[in-house]
């Protein structure tokens, strides 16, 4: 009886890591082609199939960095992900916890205006944009870029963060309420922790946006010194000819701080699965 | 007084709303500035007639809509968005929430999967669309094909299913929306993976008191828990599917005939290739209606669908 | 404390950034060609040395983002002081018209006209104005071609060898034996990009020229002439014969060229048509690639084949510039003699100057070669509405999978052409 609930089990587990297996080699397989046409020369990036190419240039990364002048541009990506992202997280937390928890007039309708702006596609608004920005003296600057970009991931992170605040239960705030917290007290200290795996998606999904943003920064920004990661990979595609290896290297290079990231913040996702004990 | 004690009362009440409009202002003071200021100049030119460049803009009132009415490739580029949404919503959600499911398990290599199931996401569109445009190529050199599938599909003496994939008009969209799919479920697998760790564990553990199996669990537990995010994943794919457009230039350019034109490659005609802004404009509020009605028609059943749960 | 040290670090950044350069000797471009920033950098360096001026070169790409800037920058009366304008007449003769192009009319022809004399003609008219053109804007010249490009037909010597081929066909009919030839030998035969409709409407024009002349031609686009006309029909009927002799590579109505280019670099394909940039992409992807060009092969005897050619991109002075008189000395200095060999040789690009011809590589030159047989919309008395366009290759891509027949496309774009030029009427 045990033996065939545990032969069962076994079948059962391991026709789930066929499954699994075979969707991550899906999504590896780009990431390991990238990175091996890496290491290769543009003759040889497309003619050459093997796996592990015959000859290999690691100079290519160093190629890439130099070439692209990685240096400066790298440092205003990382200035534009941490601003942004710390200034999503803040704003948006502040604005959904008000629309789950506290109760005003005109909730309902600040709230269906921020979902319906996720929704309407402004094509063109790049024009009123950058005429705006030049009024206000903000183009050509990185904080009119940060805060035209916090604007852009705004939505929908107010939307997830409201969609978790609402799936937790109020118990512990309103025993820090008893407690006489203040509101941005309970917020602060009971609300935002409790919130952590959603806080975690919110910085996942606005590190990778604000990373790969490219449009809006050629749009803004003019001085070279301003811009951001991307402007490097551009200098190895051009409007005719692509060196493929440079370019691998250098979307190697782009893709490493996001992975390492979400690495980093998935963690914050998954809470305390050891105490479970619900194996399937 | 009493009055003095109910002055005192509404006072705090004010003073409460007011501070709860402080949670709020920071995102409004935004938003007003970067968005409402360029939404309402969007609005004023879907009403004009404008190249985008000249000093001059024709006001042509509703001119632009009644067009839009009458614009047949703009409604089929519509149903192409939705059929892609469709296959997104079945295929690559099932996918989202298995995985999710999978992975929020006392599995084997947990971390390994969870990990890379977030890099479709991660990659550069370049990546995407050079290493697509290897597996679904249809050419043949020496005698062996050049794509990845159709390599295979011979390989396994399938000879028949193998095809032009990117230029069969039967195929294209399908093609597109599969890879579409491919490219996003990650982003639900994170959402939903956070929203199943929101469940309290006690209730599986009482569940398994009860003496319920995993398919029982599931169904009680589970999914009736789940029901805010898998509205919030699905609107989140109504979004990201009907705006498809940068993977689609990158199979299949500019499109195959009008097979596969997808509403923001039309706006971006319009704009770009026929130089009418006004009417790109008018195309984008119309687009963002539809949408803004789709969801929250999604939202009302949803609400329903709770609704007989509850009872 | 950490926090507050980031903090203040930050705002120096911000500072540091919200810092504008405001020299008068400074000159802005802007272009989207970010492959040429070392070359571009380069020249800039050369022309400080020269004459202290410095040049700075403000790079953006892909072509769709500088296109929106250009826009929006002009929107906001912020255009620096040279620029490339993208894509059609149409929109340049807009930015003319309101006022945001230096007219370089009197430049070009002082000292009896030794700076336009210096420039290929034909790359010239690309900016030109002719007297009464339909655009309503003031003749004249208004920008100035850095490069020249041109878009033929391109043979794999190999390959063509292989299939017994003893030299490129000249006719119709001998490419549609040649195309046999190969696929007896399993080579597929054109490649192109024609997942990018401006590709295969070149391909299409430059047979309707051949066909029916450029006289007919304008009459089309003027509304005289149907499309379901027995000429254009011909030209329709070009792709259904290459569709039935199998001489189009599979999958090429929706590859961009990007892709195509990759195809016939690697030998997968005899035939390309594709532009002179191709040269620098072949280059680099397969440098042992054999191949040389071609005009189109003829279908009707007794007209020539016209083929696009034009500048490859240019630039415009901004009229409200302070600085126009030093950014015009920088481009009359920059398509001399000596910078163009030096681009030329850089970026493995036609020269718009017609003395830096003499110095460069074979194929290339193969490809100036035809460019007295040259001819582009931008040049044309008359244009196509946009949407007209977009039709006519989206029916041709119908043909060639054979979704329709010659004669069905041909009502279908005649029926958008009648429409348009309804609406055209009733606008005015």
């Amino acid at each position: 009886m045990l033996n065939r609930f545990k032969a069962k089990s076994v079948i059962q587990s391991i026709f789930l890591h066929t499954l699994l297996m075979a969707v991550a080699i899906t999504c590896l397989f780009p990431l390991i082609w990238m990175f091996r046409s890496a290491l290769m020369t543009n003759e040889t990036v497309f003619v050459d199939k093997a796996l592990i190419p015959a000859s290999i240039h690691f100079e290519n990364f160093y190629l890439a960095w130099t070439k692209g002048g990685f240096g400066m541009y790298f440092i205003n990506s990382v200035i534009y992900t941490v601003s942004v992202v710390f200034g999503i997280v803040m704003v948006a937390s502040l604005a959904a916890y008000a629309f789950s928890r506290l109760d005003f007039p005109g909730k309902n309708f600040f709230f269906y205006m921020f979902l319906a702006a996720m929704m309407i596609p402004l094509p063109g608004s790049f024009v009123p944009l950058y005429v705006l920005m030049n009024k206000l003296h903000l183009a050509n600057t990185r904080i009119g870029y940060i805060l035209c970009m916090i604007n852009v991931g705004l939505s929908l992170s107010i939307y997830i963060l409201k969609t978790f605040f609402d799936k937790m239960s109020p118990a512990l705030e309103d025993a820090a309420r008893m407690d006489g917290c203040s509101k941005l007290g309970i917020w602060r200290h009971v609300a935002l922790p409790l919130a952590r795996p959603a806080i975690a998606v919110i910085v996942i999904f606005n590190t990778l946006n604000v990373w790969n943003e490219y449009i809006l920064a050629t749009l803004l920004l003019n001085d070279k010194n301003l811009m951001p990661l991307q402007r490097g990979l551009m200098v190895f595609q051009g409007s005719h000819s692509t060196d493929y290896p440079l370019l691998m290297a250098g979307l190697s290079i782009t893709a490493l701080p996001v992975i390492l990231v979400y690495l980093f913040m998935q963690k914050h996702i998954i809470k305390g699965l050891s105490a479970g004990a619900i194996a399937g | 007084m009493a009055e003095t004690k109910a002055k005192r009362f509404s006072f705090l009440e004010f003073k409460g709303t007011a501070e709860n409009y402080l949670f709020i202002f920071p995102a409004v003071a935004i938003f007003a500035v970067f968005y409402i200021y360029p939404f309402y100049e969007i609005l004023n030119l879907s009403f004009h007639e404008w190249d985008g460049i000249g000093l001059t803009r024709t006001f042509i009132g509703l001119g632009n809509f009644k067009e839009i009415m009458q614009d047949k490739v703009w409604w089929t580029s519509m149903w192409h968005a939705g059929y892609i949404t469709l296959i997104a919503l079945i295929f690559q959600n099932a996918l989202a929430f298995g995985l999710a499911l999978s992975c929020d398990r006392d599995i084997r290599a947990r971390k390994f999967y969870r990990v890379v199931f977030y890099l479709p996401p991660v990659l550069s569109e370049v990546v995407v669309g050079l290493i697509w445009q290897w597996i679904l190529h249809s050419g043949i050199q020496s005698g062996e094909p050049i794509g990845l599938l159709n390599f295979f599909l011979t390989k396994a003496h399938l000879n028949h299913l193998v095809h032009n994939w990117l230029s069969d008009p039967k195929t294209a969209l399908t093609c597109i929306a599969l890879v579409h799919s491919w490219k996003g479920f990650g982003w639900g697998f994170i959402i939903m993976l956070a929203g199943l760790q929101t469940i309290d564990r006690q209730l599986y553990e009482a569940a398994r008191v009860d003496g319920a199996g995993p398919f029982r669990t599931l169904k009680d537990i589970t999914i009736p828990m789940m029901v805010p995010v898998f509205l919030m994943v699905m609107i989140l794919t109504i979004l990201g599917s009907m705006q498809v457009f940068v993977l689609v230039l990158s199979m299949v350019g500019q499109g195959l005939v009008y097979h596969t034109e997808v509403p923001v490659t039309r706006i971006l005609l319009s704009m770009t290739g026929l130089s009418r802004f006004g009417y790109a404009c008018a195309q984008g509020i119309v687009f963002g209606f539809i949408l803004i009605v789709s969801s929250f028609t999604l939202n009302k059943i949803s609400k329903r669908f709770k609704q007989d749960e509850a009872r | 404390m950490k926090l507050k040290i980031f903090l203040f670090c930050l705002c120096c950044f911000f500072l540091f950034g919200c810092m504008q350069n405001t020299n008068s000797n400074t000159i802005t471009v802007w272009h989207w060609m970010t492959d040429r920033q070392d070359t571009f950098e380069k020249l800039a360096n050369q022309y400080q040395q020269l004459t202290g001026i410095e040049v700075k070169f403000e790079l953006y790409a892909p072509s769709d983002a500088y296109s929106q800037k250009i826009i929006a920058a002009a929107q906001a009366r912020v255009l620096p002081d040279i620029y490339g304008i993208l894509k059609e007449k149409e929109k340049f003769a807009v930015f003319v018209k309101s006022g945001f192009v230096a007219d370089l009319t009197e430049e070009f022809q002082k000292n009896e006209g030794i700076w336009e004399k210096s420039l290929f003609a034909k790359a010239l008219n690309v900016n030109r104005f002719e007297e009464g053109n339909i655009y309503s804007v003031k003749p004249g010249i208004y920008g100035v071609p850095i490069d020249v490009m041109n878009i033929q037909m391109l043979y794999n010597e190999k390959l063509l060898k292989k299939a017994g081929i003893g030299r490129p066909p000249r006719t119709f009919d001998e490419f549609i034996e040649d195309i046999h030839a190969l696929r007896r030998i399993g080579v597929d035969g054109l490649i192109s990009g024609w997942g990018e409709l401006w590709l295969l409407d070149c391909f299409a024009s430059n047979y309707a020229f051949n066909i029916m002349g450029e006289e007919k031609i304008m009459a089309t686009y003027r509304g005289e002439v149907p499309y379901t006309d027995n000429d254009w029909v011909e030209v329709f009927r070009i792709f259904e014969r290459l569709r039935d002799s199998d001489a189009l590579f599979k999958g090429i109505v929706t590859k961009n060229n990007k892709y195509a280019e990759q195809d016939f670099a690697l030998e997968r394909a005899a035939f390309a048509f594709n532009g002179s940039w191709c040269v620098n992409v072949y280059n680099g992807m397969n440098p042992d690639l054999e191949y040389g060009a071609m005009l189109p092969p003829k279908v009707n005897p007794n007209l020539p084949m016209r083929i696009w050619g034009a500048a490859g991109s240019s630039f415009m002075v901004n009229n409200s510039s302070k600085k126009k008189d030093k950014a015009i000395d920088f481009l009359k200095w920059l398509t001399s003699e000596r910078q163009q060999v030096f681009l030329s040789a850089e970026t493995k690009n036609l020269p718009s100057n017609r003395h830096a011809l003499s110095s460069i590589p074979e194929i290339l030159s193969q490809f100036a070669s035809a460019m007295d047989d040259i001819t582009h919309p931008s040049t044309w008395k008359y244009n196509e509405d946009p949407l007209v366009t977009e039709t006519f290759g989206k029916e041709i891509q119908s043909i060639s999978i054979g979704e329709r027949s010659p004669e069905q496309a041909a009502e279908e774009v005649q029926r958008i052409k009648i429409r348009q030029l309804e609406r055209a009427k009733n606008r005015r």
